[in-house]
């Protein structure tokens, strides 16, 4: 695989895979809760959660860049505090370049998940109750057990976003080889040179390889979920 | 133990208010959908937060208790297995989340027949395997009180055939408080200690079942077509020709052999339209099973029928005759009959839980 990659192009590989995988599995605890909540709780304020889970989804990515780039700079407010209470930076570095593929991909984890949470008959979760669990115990002896092939899709979905993730990207953290420069920030870089072309499609084909087998997986953990849905 | 409660809950449309004290055994909870028969389980289970509530357990409040920390074992009408876990881990869920034994596992699988169930899982069950894991699991849980939904209405005549024995087992062996919710008055008349009728949120009546069923009062509330009440009966003998004779108090009763051990109760339902009257003692009548027995009550219905209580020495049954017929026979109350049973069904004795000989 080196050698038929440059190191420039592994780097901008294996910095997607680091960033994706960081984004989905810290983002994951989160968007359990988001999908929970959305699904199961009333609580005021829960069309306004809603909007927010659902803004990177319909707003233009740059426009999401930039304003991650307002909130998580350096003179940021969010930013500010990161960088002055934990010596954290964010804008122009991997760690803000996972952010913004996990903003981005929130969406996309959150509706997976919570189709998988209304799919489960709260009868059981009551059943449960009646049997001595706390609600917490029934989360994670019942709930979660039901809605784990649907949480694993969510994640791939989210991966495979993760991995793709370009305009907010590249608006709140650039284009920094070896730092911020993803799979397709390496793309765009590449076409931009001459006689890059060749990169260029080398990096499209691992693209598209990664993409489609993510979408196969989570197809197929999704009909796994419908089964499971159908004998119970 | 003994349940005591007191329910006060409005939905739009609908306000239960109602309360008893149900003493040992199984309580029916008893009136048609609609009527607030599950609103009071699930208020005593804790799923329902009712407006008011007050539900002591011998002595101690359950109301503000969260469903979890009630030791409420529910049986639910639609099983509610875990679908992602055998049957043994099903069963043994309720010690699991407590981190404690499952006390009783061998007995309780015993009791309920469902030993070589344990590693299948429940989509594989039929309804009335379903069932009894759902019994098993919630009897797992280490109730103090044990709650039923109409654990029968799902289930086809030969699944609850299958499933009643096991229902009267608990009640007679495990000494749990049960309550029961119901619809079908034969299910109530055959499992029944007491008998709590709802209608539209409040107590219709309230009594032991032997009482409520003989009483031609009641019988309109409890439904007039099924209306029959409830003897116990010891198994005095299996006679060689293939009969069993059950003693009454109003004495012998033969009928096609039946399961037990000379020596062991049972309960037997006559239905008050299988009872026919005759004031002399009939002759040449093929029917086996003829009992002396006093009117003590005539209460006249609707259409041309009157409901006869009869007193077979201290445990009633119903007759239903026709209003023309009453009069013919002169009966009255005090008046010396004899009482043909066309038809008898036997069940599962309920020693000692049965209400006795007391009322006159």
């Amino acid at each position: 695989m080196s050698d038929w990659l440059s190191p420039e192009e592994w780097q901008a590989v294996a910095l997607s895979l680091r960033v994706s995988l960081v984004a989905t599995v810290l983002s994951l605890p989160l968007g359990i809760l988001a999908a929970v909540a959305l699904a199961r709780w009333t609580f005021p304020g829960k069309a306004v959660l809603n909007l927010l889970v659902h803004l990177p989804l319909i707003l233009p990515p740059v426009v999401t860049g930039y304003l991650l780039l307002l909130t998580f700079g350096r003179m940021g407010p969010v930013g500010g505090l990161l960088h002055d209470w934990f010596g954290i930076t964010l804008a122009f570095r991997w760690t803000g370049a996972a952010l913004a593929a996990a903003v981005m991909a929130f969406p996309l984890m959150v509706r997976a998940i919570r189709l998988a949470v209304e799919a489960v008959d709260p009868k059981l979760e009551e059943a449960a109750s009646t049997l001595g669990a706390s609600r917490f115990m029934v989360f994670l002896t019942v709930t979660l057990p039901l809605i784990l092939p649907g949480v694993i899709a969510g994640a791939i979905l989210a991966f495979a976003k993760a991995m793709g993730e370009f305009g907010a990207t590249i608006t709140f953290v650039a284009n920094i080889p070896g730092e911020t420069q993803t799979l397709p920030s390496a793309i765009y870089a590449f076409l931009q040179e001459p006689g890059g072309d060749a990169s260029a499609f080398r990096l499209v084909v691992i693209s598209i390889v990664l993409a489609m087998a993510a979408l196969v997986l989570s197809e197929w953990l999704a009909r796994r979920v419908a089964v499971r849905g159908g004998d119970r | 133990m003994s349940l005591s409660l007191r329910i006060d809950h409005r939905f739009p449309g609908f306000h239960l208010d109602l309360g008893f004290t149900a003493p040992p055994g199984l309580t029916c909870l008893f009136g048609r959908s609609g009527s607030g028969k599950t609103t009071v389980i699930n208020a005593v289970a804790g799923l329902l937060r009712p407006d008011h509530a007050e539900i002591l357990l011998d002595g101690v409040a359950l109301q503000h208790l969260p469903p979890h920390r009630r030791r409420v074992g529910y049986v639910f009408q639609d099983a509610r297995l875990f679908p992602h876990m055998t049957v043994e881990r099903n069963l043994t869920y309720a010690a699991r989340v407590r981190r404690r034994q499952a006390d009783g596992f061998d007995r309780i699988v015993d009791l309920l027949g469902i030993g070589a169930l344990l590693s299948r899982r429940p989509a594989t069950l039929s309804g009335g395997e379903k069932q009894r894991v759902a019994i098993g699991r919630a009897l797992l849980s280490d109730p103090q009180l044990l709650l039923m939904d109409e654990p029968l209405a799902a289930l086809d005549e030969a699944r609850k055939t299958e499933v009643l024995p096991y229902i009267e087992a608990l009640r007679d062996q495990t000494g749990l408080p049960i309550l029961y919710v119901s619809h079908s008055l034969p299910e109530v008349a055959r499992l029944a200690t007491t008998i709590a009728v709802i209608e539209g949120g409040r107590l219709a009546a309230f009594g032991p079942a032997a009482d409520l069923l003989s009483d031609p009062a009641k019988a309109p509330l409890l439904g007039l077509r099924d209306a029959g009440a409830i003897l116990t009966a010891r198994i005095a003998a299996h006679e060689a020709d293939g009969l069993t004779r059950l003693d009454t108090v109003g004495g012998p009763v033969w009928l096609p052999r039946c399961a037990g051990a000379p020596g062991q109760s049972v309960r037997i339902r006559i239905t008050a339209q299988d009872v026919i009257l005759s004031r002399n003692r009939p002759e040449g009548l093929s029917a086996l099973n003829i009992l002396r027995a006093t009117v003590t009550e005539l209460l006249e219905g609707q259409g041309p029928g009157t409901l006869v209580r009869l007193d077979l020495g201290g445990q009633h049954i119903l007759a239903r005759v026709t209003r023309r017929s009453a009069l013919a026979l002169d009966l009255a109350p005090g008046a010396a009959v004899h009482a043909i049973l066309k038809s008898v069904a036997v069940s599962q004795g309920d020693v000692g839980t049965l209400g006795g000989p007391t009322q006159g």
